[in-house]
């Protein structure tokens, strides 16, 4: 008989795949969260591979703050369209019509429009468990994170109250208004994902390879000016820099790295070779030490 | 701080040919391992190393640390790598970790996935999660202390989770100076320990997490030891799951896959063996045969799928196959059954409550199961037997087990997958307990449903009646046994064949025997329903009066009768009103400590939450209320 060792990659794809069925077959109503990241796309092949050749039987839920990137709407509308997948698009009424935004609003504006805008859209749509691609080894908080992640009737995370994970055994069972949130790529490591859309040929936001974009720097971040909405200080000059991003959100709000990386190896090179971890691009996280915790808890995904 | 360079810190390819570099990543296995040691072992500082030195910390990171160290780590100015693991913010400030970790590093040969659990009172549930899916186990033991009393218990667990690579690492082997004898005494001991419990190989590696010897590469401090550093054994041992692979097919199934009428597949995680089309299967618990056609998967169709994999598989014939059905190689079917003995971890704040049913899940069925009173607990630390009647969180114990249908199953320690389960309480929901079969009980076989010629129609269709059970549940003194009596003379006048059984009354004869602890009231319920389900079959309209506190009880005596047969009456009185009335002086004692266990005063009482009456005593007259049961009853 011939055996055959499976890469680490396999694994982590059919544990990936094992807990999807799992959902699909316990959860009423369940949605896949959407964020046209990496990881979110490397969650909906995985999600296409383990419904093959029915199509992700679950809608897919972006909940967008209007501030993104316009290459990631592209590909969003794209990527669903090729999965054969419904796309809900939610974005908060109150943070649309207050007019919140990255410049004014710091922190509130990703309260109001992510947070605020995720459980406002779980609860319109009454979906009881909802995949998102989150790591445990992007921050110290996730890695305890269950794979199965329960969240009270208005969506508090309570470290406390969470359920031992034994096997491949999940324990899907809630009470009517509790909700699970469920992260299938839970081990994998930024190391993993970049080979897999190697390895898979899987279409990311064209914004991970490099490109002469119009930037400007502040506070130590290279921001780049994606639109006319982009607020210029007095003196301000949009200055072309060969950038990539690392990670993906409101575009006033993520910092690019200066880099020469057009192709998917030379990106996992410089992301080997590199010295900082993979979040510094992201304002939020610089608040305070446990600051990823206590947004867990206030609903943030 | 370091006396080597760490040799894993890049590789040379990345920088020259990443194409190369990728190829060669592309066919890394993986590792899952778990790290056992007590507050002090140094486990957190290990683990911390094995990132450092991986290079798994970037400098954003690393400067965190630093300053963190300063701030609050406990080795002075030196790096405090124990800060790198420590994750939720009330643990940095208590200093302990509360959960179970996952931490990830690579080398050039092998991912691993680290599961990381804290030393203090909560161990055995975490560890045994953390144990779960582990490959390897890294026991630490401190140089300086020898084998404790922890040891053995982290090494008892890890064999009954049936880890079967074992790591002894004796940690701070810079606080003994290197010191041969020291480390070969530990040997020692250990191997003799070892062997009592069963466990058959380990291998003992001298090491400093803190210094970093014997971590990467072999460390001159110690010329003596002749064996591979921790690292290097970590990337060497075999752990692909190619035992697995030369074992019988199992594919638990998952979900069957239906997109059109053309095509219907079977999915699931192949648990063990292998599979090709054209391959005899046989489907459990039918027993059903048929061929696998294909393999399908996004990528096109397969030729061999193996143990480990996520399979889709369609058959030629069209049988019934549904989720928690397991699909097997034909010609060795698993074993069937609906008794089991097992090992029970408990895991949950509420006790165990032999008699209770709860969900059981074991590969992807979901079943209804009675656990049966414990027949011992084991002291994990002397893993002695002690007599129990429950078991509380973080006890271990032997109990058997009743499902409510035939499961496939195999034993624990020929499959994970089809002999591990958890227990599900019905009405929190919680994962209370883990548990690994051990064999099936034949009782059930033997003992066959006797089929009577004449059945419960026919003696209900002699007294021209449809049997019913009314169930009137209550706080004591909310009046259940005045209105059940009632309702009992109104149905006598309507030549109806009733049978009333109260709570006190019934605890004077059939469970006299029984106390008023939670496990018994569970046990006084599950009689009452039994014999009320008799009554039934005779074609009676049984009335009963208990207290039955408890949601689950009264949800498995619901079950337990016809669809429709069963009706739920809540006696609703407010604590008040019935302590106020006291018929008996139960209140009264109960309140001055007398009497124990008292419903309402120490012991909860668990409202109905969708009753087919509630009777508001408050608003209602016992009268007017038999008569809203009757109505009920006999539109």
């Amino acid at each position: 008989m011939t055996l055959k060792s499976l890469t680490h990659l396999q694994r982590l794809e059919a544990e990936s795949i094992h807990i999807m069925r799992e959902v699909v077959a316990e959860a009423e109503n369940p949605v896949m969260l959407y964020s046209v990241g990496k990881d979110s796309a490397v969650m909906l092949h995985l999600a296409k591979k383990a419904f093959y050749p029915a199509p992700p039987p679950f809608p897919l839920l972006h909940v967008d703050t209007t501030w993104k990137f316009r290459d990631m709407y592209a590909l969003r509308n794209k990527a669903a369209a090729d999965a054969g997948m419904e796309l809900l698009v939610y974005q908060n009424p109150e943070a649309a019509e207050r007019g919140i935004n990255p410049f004014d609003h710091g922190g509130l504006h990703t309260d109001m429009w992510k947070t605020e805008g995720l459980k406002q859209a779980l609860d319109k749509y009454g979906f009881d468990v909802a995949f998102g691609g989150a790591r445990r080894d992007e921050e110290k908080s996730r890695a305890k994170e269950r794979v199965f992640s329960f969240r009270s009737a208005n969506h508090r995370w309570d470290p406390k109250n969470q359920r031992p994970e034994l096997w491949r055994m999940y324990n899907a069972r809630k009470a009517k208004g509790e909700s699970v949130r469920v992260f299938p790529i839970s081990n994998w490591t930024e190391l993993d994902i970049w080979q897999y859309i190697h390895l898979e040929g899987i279409e990311i936001v064209p914004l991970y390879f490099s490109a002469p974009r119009p930037t400007v720097e502040r506070d130590g971040l290279i921001l780049m000016v994606d639109d006319e909405r982009f607020r210029l200080n007095e003196g301000e000059v949009p200055q072309m820099r060969s950038i990539r991003f690392r990670t993906l959100g409101c575009y006033p709000l993520t910092g690019a790295v200066e880099s020469e990386a057009t192709t998917l190896p030379q990106v996992i090179q410089e992301m080997l070779l590199t010295t900082t971890s993979e979040r510094q691009g992201r304002a939020i996280d610089h608040d305070q030490a446990a600051s990823m915790e206590k947004k867990k808890q206030e609903g943030y995904f | 701080m370091t006396n080597q360079e760490p040799i894993y810190k890049t590789d040379a390819l990345i920088a020259e040919d990443i194409d190369a570099y990728l190829e060669t990543h592309q066919h890394k296995t993986m590792l899952r391992f778990i790290t056992c040691g007590s507050v002090d072992d140094g486990k957190s500082t290990l683990i911390g190393r094995l990132l450092y030195d991986s290079k798994m910390i970037f400098e954003d990171q690393l400067a965190t640390l630093e300053s963190d160290s300063k701030r609050v780590g406990t080795q002075g100015q030196e790096i405090d790598f124990a800060l790198l693991v420590d994750g939720l913010a009330a643990e940095r400030e208590q200093g302990i970790t509360i959960d179970v970790a996952y931490r990830f590093f690579a080398t050039e040969k092998r991912k691993f996935i680290v599961a990381d659990t804290p030393g203090h009172e909560q161990y055995t549930r975490n560890m045994v999660t953390g144990a779960s899916t582990a490959d390897l186990a890294v026991i630490l033991i401190d140089a300086r202390k020898g084998i404790l009393t922890q040891t053995r218990r982290h090494s008892y667990l890890v064999q009954l989770i049936g880890i079967r690579h074992i790591v002894l690492a004796v940690n701070k082997m810079d606080l003994v100076n290197y010191d041969q004898a020291t480390f070969d005494k530990i040997v020692a001991d250990y191997r003799e320990f070892a062997a009592s419990i069963g466990i058959q190989d380990f291998t003992a590696i001298p090491i400093s997490g803190f210094k970093g010897d014997n971590i990467t590469a072999h460390s001159e401090n110690m010329p003596w030891y002749t064996g591979t550093a921790l690292l290097p054994h970590l990337e060497a041992v075999e752990v692909d799951a190619t035992t697995d692979q030369a074992k019988p097919f199992r594919m638990p199934v998952q979900w069957v896959n239906r997109p059109n009428l053309d095509f219907r597949g079977f999915s699931g995680l192949v648990a063990s063996g292998t599979i090709k089309p054209g391959d005899q299967v046989r489907v459990l618990p039918s027993g059903k045969t048929s061929t696998v056609s294909r393999i399908v998967t996004l990528d096109g169709d397969r030729d061999l799928a193996v143990s480990g994999e996520a399979i889709t598989l369609t058959l030629t014939d069209e049988i019934d196959c549904s989720r928690g059905q397991v699909i097997v190689a034909a010609q060795s079917p698993l074993e069937v059954a609906d008794q089991f003995e097992s090992t029970l971890v408990w895991m949950d704040e509420a006790e165990m409550v032999p008699g209770r049913a709860y969900w059981l899940k074991i590969g992807t069925q979901t079943v209804s199961a009675t656990v049966h009173a414990p027949k011992y607990e084991v002291n994990v630390n002397t893993r002695e037997h002690l007599a129990t009647k429950t078991l509380d969180l973080n006890a271990i114990g032997v109990a058997n087990i009743t499902t409510d249908r035939e499961i496939p199953f195999a034993p624990y320690t020929e499959n994970r997958d089809l002999g591990g389960f958890i227990l599900i309480d019905k009405i929190t929901n919680h994962t209370v307990a883990a548990g690994m079969i051990h064999f099936a009980l034949r009782r059930a076989q033997n003992i066959h449903w006797q089929a009577t010629d004449i059945g419960r129609d026919h003696h209900a269709g002699m007294k021209h009646q449809k049997p019913a059970v009314l169930w009137l549940t209550g706080l004591s003194g909310s009046g259940k046994s005045t209105i059940a009596n009632i309702v009992e003379k109104k149905l006598a006048r309507m030549n109806r064949h009733t049978f009333l059984l109260d709570g006190d009354n019934v605890r004077h004869g059939l469970n006299k025997d029984l106390g008023f602890t939670e496990a018994d009231r569970v046990e006084n319920i599950r009689r009452v329903g039994e014999v009320a389900k008799l009554m039934t079959d005779a074609g009676l309209i049984v009335i009963t009066a208990f207290i039955s506190p408890f949601r689950s009880e009264r949800d498995m005596v619901r079950s337990m009768m016809q669809p429709g047969e069963f009706v739920e009456v809540f006696v609703d009185t407010p604590l008040e009103v019935a302590e106020g009335r006291d018929v008996k002086g139960l209140y009264a004692k109960a309140r001055s400590g007398q009497l124990k266990n008292f419903t309402g005063i120490d012991s909860p009482y668990e409202v109905p939450d969708s009753p087919e009456l509630r009777i508001d005593t408050t608003q209602t007259t016992p009268e007017e209320a038999a008569d809203l049961i009757i109505a009920r009853l006999i539109p």
